[in-house]
């Protein structure tokens, strides 16, 4: 008998949280539309730190890591590639690839630049005194990528000047750059996952856990604990109005980008979007594990901007370099979410990579969600202290 | 039938270092206005926490409206209303949006239990679009009381509810909690005001985390042992150090414009002996009656014998 009646009660029941989470989500929402500041820092936050950070930041490199592609194998080109091999700037690798296989090996990002000499360098540059060499960098760090251009032209320059007097006729080589996914070295274009990953961050995390703490120090907490409200239903009505507007905010970054600062998304959008609603859930369940260990809204923000913000701007390697950091450094980038984040929208956004070339990335940034959200859930209190 | 039992519950904060409740037992009958009458500290609002399930008790036992706080914990919170002391709702929605609000969370709505809150709520219904920030203290409480009783609950818990009120509205309120005991409702309400402790049924009197007695108003203030004088001069405090230093007087403390005075002996002539006193330390306007003892004296008196 117990089967037949209980079934219509957990029926009744279930209606009841459905009507609750609807009205807390649409409390929520009242409260943040009618706060003027919250909204003011969710919209204005983006568009003020996509117009600072269009000034890029020069980079220095150290060790790059450069193909050297020898087709014409004389003289010349050995002297020039022994030049380089001793610049300290670079570590050459002269394994033979062809074009198909040095464009795969930037792909997969394990190659940043490239140095092709064509089969008829040395016997152009002896007939004629004129010969062509193609430099290739990846274009998605433009500052690095210009910098690695500027140096091997300066090096080749230097051997021209070298073999120009010797030989008492003018010698011309001419270097043939090319950008790599963004041909025009646009700067926006690096920085704009950064920045994308960083107000996420800053919106979902901050404002996320601002607003639980904000209902302990006023009381609420204590009524919505002494009520038949699920305690983990609160978390989750706190969530909602939070992923909806950061999908909303994400939605204006991606305009801004596109017609502001000229950049194309190459990727698919919906992947993007995906991608990125999977970080918000990680940036939303950090907040939620930030609330249950604050009690004041000001120690909240704190730990939002500190303990999150400063990190993700130095590790996730939109503004300084993660190769010139010591091994330390980058163990440490590899647990922060917003530099998976970073790369998954680095290579969807300007490499118009597919789901197959950041599935690595996906699954590392669902298993911290998920590790982050069970704490999170864990944690949360049913009683005060 | 107890609404509300508490069985030897103590409580301490800081792994033990602060005493918060000590050792306390008591109960709320059914249907009963019941008062916990103490200063700031004296352990009323920890009380209350255990009660209403937020925080759990280092000893004893307690429950309401017969569950168990710790067994039954999700019972307790489904069928009591609880109006926290800093309680002071979502400033930033109007009355009705915060009155809805807690209906749904409550899992209920206004209309069904409308009548339960109508005499309160026609009161404030006038600023029903107003945000609950820009609300009066008075109102504000009014709100937040219509907010605990929005899903019919079978026993009140108040945790100050007329701390930083106006005279009136506290007046006012107390009216509404008698109203709301017609209606069979337990009332369990705590307040610093010693004035208050008349107005309920039975009260507790709590200082330093113990109880000291527990009663109705009526008993406490019976159970005064000593003749009760008022006294006033030109020089109230002067009179306040030489009535202390008189070998013959047991007590005196200021009260509002008068002193209270108690004497070692029980004396016939008390009024005389004290007048003597004042007299030969040359106080004019010398005014000395037998005046009746109020909750305060007792709980004073009640204090100075706990210590």
């Amino acid at each position: 008998m117990t089967f037949f009646t209980s079934w219509p009660v957990e029926r009744a029941d279930q209606q009841i949280n459905m009507k609750q989470l609807l009205a807390f989500t649409k409390k929520e929402f009242y409260q943040v539309i009618r706060d003027k500041r919250t909204l003011l820092i969710m919209f204005g936050l983006p568009i003020v730190q996509i117009i600072l950070f269009g000034f890029a930041l020069t980079s220095e490199v150290k060790n790059v890591h450069l193909i050297i592609s020898d087709n014409s194998k004389d003289v010349n080109t050995l002297q020039i590639i022994n030049k380089i091999k001793a610049s300290p700037y670079f570590s050459v690798d002269e394994s033979v690839m062809g074009y198909a296989d040095i464009e795969e090996a930037f792909k997969k990002g394990t190659v940043k630049s490239a140095l092709i000499f064509p089969s008829d360098f040395g016997k152009d540059l002896v007939h004629s005194g004129k010969a062509q060499v193609q430099i290739i960098a990846d274009g998605s760090d433009p500052n690095t990528a210009k910098t690695i251009v500027n140096y091997l032209t300066a090096i080749i320059n230097d051997y021209q000047a070298q073999l120009s007097p010797a030989a008492g006729l003018t010698y011309k080589i001419i270097p043939e750059t090319r950008m790599l996914y963004n041909e025009e070295g646009n700067g926006s274009l690096n920085f704009i996952p950064g920045v994308m990953a960083l107000i996420l961050m800053i919106v979902c995390t901050a404002l996320t856990s601002v607003s639980v703490v904000k209902e302990k120090e006023l009381g609420t907490m204590e009524i919505l604990l002494v009520s038949p409200f699920k305690p983990f239903m609160v978390l989750i009505s706190k969530a909602i109005p939070y992923l909806v507007l950061s999908i909303a905010n994400f939605t204006v970054i991606i305009l801004l980008s596109v017609y502001a600062l000229d950049v194309e998304i190459k990727g698919s959008i919906l992947l993007l979007f995906m991608e990125s609603a999977l970080f918000i859930i990680t940036c939303l369940s950090l907040g939620l594990l930030i609330s249950n260990v604050t009690a004041s809204q000001q120690t909240a923000l704190l730990i939002s901007m500190m303990g999150l913000q400063i990190p993700t701007l130095i590790f996730t390697g939109f503004m300084f370099p993660l190769e010139n950091m010591p091994w330390i450094f980058q163990a440490i980038s590899k647990i922060i979410p917003a530099h998976w984040y970073y790369l998954i929208v680095k290579s969807v956004m300007l490499k118009g990579l597919g789901f197959e070339g950041v599935w690595k990335e996906t699954l590392i940034l669902i298993g911290m969600t998920t590790v982050l959200l069970s704490v999170a859930l864990k944690n949360f209190k049913i009683r005060l202290s | 039938m107890n609404a509300v039992t508490l069985q030897n519950i103590s409580k301490t904060y800081d792994k033990g270092k602060v005493l918060a409740v000590d050792d306390i037992s008591f109960e709320v009958k059914e249907g009963e206005l019941f008062g916990l009458i103490g200063p700031d500290g004296a352990g009323k609002t920890s009380i209350f926490r255990i009660l209403t399930t937020l925080l759990l008790a280092d000893k004893g036992e307690a429950s309401v409206a017969g569950f168990d706080v710790i067994k039954d914990y999700q019972s307790i919170r489904n069928n009591v209303g609880y109006m926290p002391g800093k309680f002071s709702l979502y400033q930033d929605l109007t009355v009705v949006e915060n009155l809805s609000f807690f209906a749904t969370v409550f899992g209920t709505t206004i209309e069904a239990n409308y009548e339960l809150i109508k005499d309160i709520y026609d009161q404030i219904k006038p600023f029903s679009n107003r945000r609950a920030g820009k609300l009066s203290g008075g109102m504000k409480q009014k709100l937040a009381l219509c907010c605990a009783l929005i899903h019919k609950p079978l026993v009140l818990l108040l945790d100050e509810p007329t701390t930083g009120v106006d005279v009136v509205s506290r007046k006012e309120f107390w009216e509404m909690l008698k109203t709301l005991k017609k209606k069979g409702i337990t009332i369990l309400v705590s307040t610093p005001y010693m004035d208050e402790a008349n107005l309920c049924e039975r009260i507790a009197l709590l200082q330093k985390g113990k109880i000291m007695s527990v009663d109705t108003p009526e008993n406490i203030i019976k159970a005064f042992p000593y003749m009760l004088y008022g006294a006033k001069s030109d020089h109230i405090y002067k009179l306040l150090n030489d009535l202390r230093t008189a070998k013959q007087v047991e007590s005196c403390y200021a009260f509002g414009e008068f002193l209270h005075v108690t004497l070692k002996e029980k004396q016939d002539d008390g009024k005389e002996i004290l007048r003597v006193i004042a007299e030969q330390n040359g106080h004019s306007n010398i005014w000395i009656e037998e005046i009746k003892p109020g909750i305060e004296d007792s709980f004073i008196l009640l204090s100075a014998e706990q210590d």
